[in-house]
């Protein structure tokens, strides 16, 4: 089970968690025009990568919280956390 | 039978107190202290099972943990549990066991004829023989095969057990109490950590019980039971007996299972059975030490050969003898402790050694005792059936590939000993790097993934000076990084006897024109030649080897068998051994009970159960409860000798005729405030929200991005920057979630806040043609006539003193309002509903008329909005905004959602009017027509339209839009039902929907 630090709380075990994807991925913005394939990208094209990665989690039991965290998904190393409004670097 | 094997006073045991215990029927005695091992020693009983395959004869092979051989069935208490070592089960009084894999029992087995066709059931055997013909895998080979595995029978009634789970922290978790764990333990305990000390067994100590060693002018145990004793009055030292870590997991998460009342013949009042104790660990120290290796021989599985050490154990912890005319073999010196063990006992063993002229310390005592030794000897096969009997020995060349003549010797029991493989399974659980340590011939942890460090025997190191040297000295420091103290103990003076280096010999060579079994894998019976097959159909992966062979792969999962394997491996291909590799650890170590695993999650603990604050008066007025999610909702309530169908048929008529009050409470709530709450409401939901006047309630949808429909409800403007939002009960945590990421991390700018309210309110829903009469009579100060609170009006008013929240708005397609007062007042607020109601003949009503009514009206729900449709597919099109973009828009556009023949709700009438429709079933053209029928929808919802008295669905069909007046067939091959019938409007009922407006 991962140990996930929650910026807001502190380390927090994985089952407060939930997931939510892929934490680079930006949603167009509303009333834009915007081609099939970009909005395919946006709503269905994933890389499953092995190896660093921003995620999203939600600290669902806890703080409610979105928060992002770059974990490798090979191995489960957790390098960073950041609150939503960080901006991943 | 006496206990003719048990020494006098030798031993742990309490001779003061005698157990009874029974195996396969006969009553023995043994001793508290005993496990049941060495109780059935004690007694002279060598046979206890017969093994998988072969179901050759099965006795004893070890003493603990590594045990391969005897696994019993277990009775306990009125319960029965399979595969039980009965190795690590401590004897009780009362206990009971049998042997498995045997029938009808294990001195006469039938399946031992597998024994002789053994040239048949080759490596691979499953695969090749069962294949053909097709027909007899049912009803010849399935049943032969399941009858002839297994190592027991699971009890399938309700146990009545209890298991509980604990999470725990620390700064260091030491897995196992001998020497290493017990030195670290103790070092890094007095520098402040807070440690937890696991032990496997009921005993700590590990080694330190059964070597002949000197500590700080103690014997090992007496040193071991101070440190323990000192450790257990320590507030910051946690020690746990009977306890298994058999996982290491991510991040340095350990689970260990706690054997709290398996030793005892029932469970004590308000004790567990067992705990599992998930454990996060700052640091771990891997202290499992070393599991002692066979040497491979022929017909090394006869009861009476086992391994060297477990003897010695017998003797030394449970004062037993395995045997009284012992033959050691062996290629260490490890074989020389127990060889000395038993002369001190008055036994008088020969020894057989794979060396030449080894010297030392051991060795030199073995002699002084005149214990006979015969060098450059080995065994070449066991004889005996049941039981060693004697065996057959030869002389063997330097380069090991020649025997001499074979002599026979006599002899009732073989200890082996082919060195020691340290036991690094948590340590490569964790993804350590292991690497291969020549000196010792064996793998020992390499590079560390996470915070963890092996230490003595498990990393190869098997001097005890040495061992707890680096002990204490790794608890110090791994201690002083967590505590930034620097109290150090001081190093005890240990004296011990120095051995010779062991010989690289693991298996002997088959004499010529005999061809004796040479197990490997003792629990799967996997002998030298099922590998040596393996290889040559051309399995070269270690992984795969172990797969098609099943080496490594029984409940033991190799503990003795690996190492031999890999041996073999290597010697065929030519490779060395690290070249090989070794197959993956997994968890668990050793067996966990699924018990354990569960824990306290079972039954109706499997999940929460969620009452409305109505649910005792439900309860009182014979509500039958039906699950919603974790709800508990009323599905219908009882009139005397009713039905589902007669209730449901009942209240929803009530309804349409009279009034009904229904309990909603677990209906989604969310609380929205904030300036720019109307734009958020925007954004999520299809249609328009900024011109919603505050007092007026909205019907919205919402999507996913990918333009599915992902939830529906109302949402009301309590003031200018207040909405109460609804959602469906089964997705109120997933909306919630979904307002909040878009909130947090896509459209921070939004100044909004949102909260779940769902559990603040209870609702209740009054529909019918009187529903404003009655609610007149209940709010006598608010004007709810049809211009005072129009239809999706909202008002808030006055329930006899109690506040409330009034909305008129509908599911059922009646005149209808919904009620919320806050939770305390729910109980309170249903019984004046009641009260008042009962001149207007009201009717409380459950679900499934709920369903009835929303059904007849098209209301789409749950089974409409399922996650595969979109708005255009539920007739919810009309609530797209073109103004506007939101949530999921830009999806709809797509080909698949705009094709002409897009599947739209429909309704479904049976033509005989009569038969009912079963949900799910299947939309076709042409009842007869050859299989793969085409599917042109299917039945989401049915229910007994009370309006028309007469069966109605609704469907999800292709190209509904057209379909309306077509004659169709609805087919249940499940319920084996062909129904003709006739597409409809899915507005069934008030197709205008001027009754919720009237």
């Amino acid at each position: 089970m991962l140990h996930i630090k929650c910026p807001h709380c502190g380390m927090r075990s994985q089952n407060e968690f939930s997931y939510g994807g892929d934490a680079s991925v930006k949603r167009p913005e509303l009333g834009k025009d915007i081609s099939d394939q970009d909005w395919n990208n946006f709503v269905y094209n994933r890389k499953s990568l092995r190896g660093k990665h921003w995620e999203l989690w939600q600290h669902l039991a806890g703080c409610r919280q979105w928060i992002k965290v770059e974990r490798d998904t090979g191995s489960h190393e957790i390098f960073k956390t950041l609150k939503a409004e960080e901006e991943i670097s | 039978m006496t206990q003719s094997f048990r020494l006098k006073d030798v031993g742990l045991i309490d001779r003061n107190k005698k157990l009874s215990f029974k195996f396969n029927g006969k009553k023995y005695y043994g001793y508290e202290g005993d496990s049941l091992a060495s109780a059935l020693i004690a007694n002279g009983v060598h046979l206890i099972g017969r093994s998988f395959k072969y179901h050759r004869p099965r006795g004893f092979f070890g003493a603990g943990v590594d045990e391969p051989y005897a696994i019993v069935q277990l009775y306990r208490n009125g319960e029965t549990e399979p595969n039980i070592k009965a190795t690590e089960q401590e004897l009780f009084d009362g206990l009971e066991a049998t042997s498995v894999n045997c029938w009808p029992s294990v001195n006469f087995d039938i399946g031992a004829v597998n024994n002789f066709l053994r040239i048949f059931l080759p490596a691979g055997f499953y695969y090749k023989t069962f294949m053909w013909p097709k027909s007899f895998w049912f009803k010849i080979y399935e049943p032969f095969i399941r009858k002839a595995a297994g190592l027991g029978t699971v009890s399938i009634k309700h146990d009545k057990e209890r298991y509980e789970h604990k999470y725990e922290y620390c700064d260091l978790l030491i897995a196992g109490s001998g020497p290493s764990g017990l030195a670290s333990a103790y070092a890094a305990a007095k520098n402040g950590a807070r440690v937890i000390l696991a032990e496997d067994k009921s005993r700590f100590g590990g080694t330190l019980l059964t070597s002949e060693v000197n500590i700080g002018n103690k014997s090992g145990k007496e040193w071991a039971d101070g440190i323990i004793s000192e450790l257990k009055e320590m507030p910051n030292v946690t020690v746990k007996n009977r306890s298994q870590v058999f996982g290491y997991y991510d991040h340095n998460m350990l689970v260990m299972s706690e054997r709290v009342s398996d030793h005892l013949p029932e469970t004590k009042e308000f004790h567990p059975k067992q705990r599992l104790w998930y454990i996060r660990a700052k640091e771990v120290l891997i202290s499992s030490g070393s599991i002692e290796r066979p040497i491979v021989f022929g017909n090394n599985d006869t009861p009476g050969v086992m391994l060297s050490s477990a003897a010695k154990e017998y003797m030394k912890v449970y004062g037993v003898l395995v045997g009284k005319n012992p033959l050691i073999f062996t290629n260490n010196d490890s074989g020389y402790e127990t060889a000395i063990e038993f002369k001190k006992n008055g036994i008088n063993p020969l020894i057989l050694d794979t060396r030449s002229n080894p010297k030392s310390e051991i060795i030199n005592e073995a002699r002084d005792l005149d214990i006979k030794i015969k060098y450059s000897y080995v065994v070449v096969a066991a004889q005996g059936y049941k039981k060693v009997k004697s065996a057959d020995i030869a002389k063997i060349s330097d380069d090991k590939e020649q025997l001499g003549n074979i002599e026979n010797v006599k002899c009732d029991c073989i200890c082996v000993s082919g060195y020691w493989t340290p036991t690094i399974h948590l340590a490569s659980q964790s993804g350590n790097k292991t690497k291969f340590n020549e000196e010792i011939d064996a793998f020992v942890p390499g590079i560390s993934k996470q915070n963890e460090k092996t230490l003595g025997a498990a990393n190869g190191i098997y001097t005890l000076e040495e061992t707890l040297k680096d002990s204490f000295e790794v608890g110090h420091e791994v201690s002083k990084k967590i505590t930034n103290n620097e109290n150090k103990v001081s190093f005890p003076n240990v004296v011990e006897k120095k051995s010779s280096i062991h010989d690289k010999f693991w298996c002997v060579p088959l004499p010529k024109g005999k061809n004796y079994k040479r197990f490997l894998d003792f629990q799967n019976d996997v002998a030298v030649s099922d590998i040596e097959i393996a290889l040559r159909e051309g399995y070269r992966s270690i992984e795969h080897v172990k797969r098609y062979t099943t080496l490594g792969m029984a409940t033991d999962q190799g503990k003795t068998s690996n190492l031999n394997g890999l041996q073999l491996v290597s010697k065929i291909e030519n490779k060395v051994v690290p070249a090989v590799g070794h197959t993956t650890f997994r968890p668990p170590y050793t067996p966990v009970s699924i018990g354990a695993i569960v824990g306290r999650e079972v039954g109706k603990h499997s999940k929460p159960t969620r009452k409305s604050p109505m649910h005792s008066w439900h309860e009182k007025n014979n509500a039958v409860f039906v699950d919603a999610g974790v709800w508990l909702r009323p599905r219908y309530y009882k009139r005397g000798n009713e039905d589902l169908f007669a209730a449901s048929k009942r209240e929803a008529k009530n309804v349409r005729t009279n009034v009904g009050v229904c309990d909603v409470t677990t209906l989604g709530k969310i609380d929205i405030k904030g300036p720019d709450a109307a734009e958020l409401l925007n954004r999520v939901y299809t249609n328009a929200w900024s011109k919603l006047p505050v007092g007026k309630a909205r019907y919205g949808v919402m999507l996913r991005e990918d333009g599915i429909v992902m939830d529906d409800g109302t949402t009301t403007r309590i003031s200018e920057n207040h909405y109460h939002m609804t959602t469906t009960t089964a997705q109120a945590a997933n909306v919630l979630s979904h307002l909040e990421y878009y909130l947090q991390l896509v459209w921070p700018e939004l100044n909004v806040n949102v909260v779940s309210s769902t559990e603040q309110w209870a609702g209740a829903a009054i529909a019918g043609p009187k529903s404003r009469n009655l609610l007149q009579k209940l709010f006598p100060n608010s004007d709810v006539s049809n211009e005072g609170l129009p239809f999706m009006g909202y008002m808030e008013g006055d329930l006899f003193g109690v506040k409330a929240r009034i909305f008129r708005i509908s599911f059922s397609g009646e005149l209808a309002y919904e009620v919320n007062v806050e939770s305390n007042n729910g109980n309170f607020m249903w019984e004046k509903i009641i009260e008042v109601g009962e001149q207007f003949e009201i009717q409380p009503y459950g679900t499934e008329a709920l369903s009835t009514l929303r059904i007849e009206m098209g209301h789409v729900a749950g089974s409409e909005l399922d996650g595969r449709t979109i708005p255009y597919d539920n007739s919810l099109e009309g609530l797209l905004s073109k103004k506007k973009d939101f949530i999921g828009k830009r999806s709809l556009i797509r080909e698949a959602f705009t094709a002409e023949d897009r599947q739209k709700v429909v309704g479904v009438v049976p033509l005989d009017k009569k038969t009912s429709i079963p949900e799910g079933s299947h939309l076709v053209k042409d009842s007869k027509a050859p299989s793969p029928n085409p599917k042109l929808g299917y039945i989401s919802a049915s229910c007994w339209s009370v309006e028309y008295d007469n069966p109605f669905s609704l469907a999800i069909l292709k190209d509904g839009k057209n379909m309306i007046g077509e004659k169709l067939f609805v087919m249940s091959p499940l319920k084996n039902k062909i129904i003709p019938v006739e597409i409809v409007s899915s507005h069934y009922v008030d197709p205008k929907g001027e009754r919720v407006r009237s």
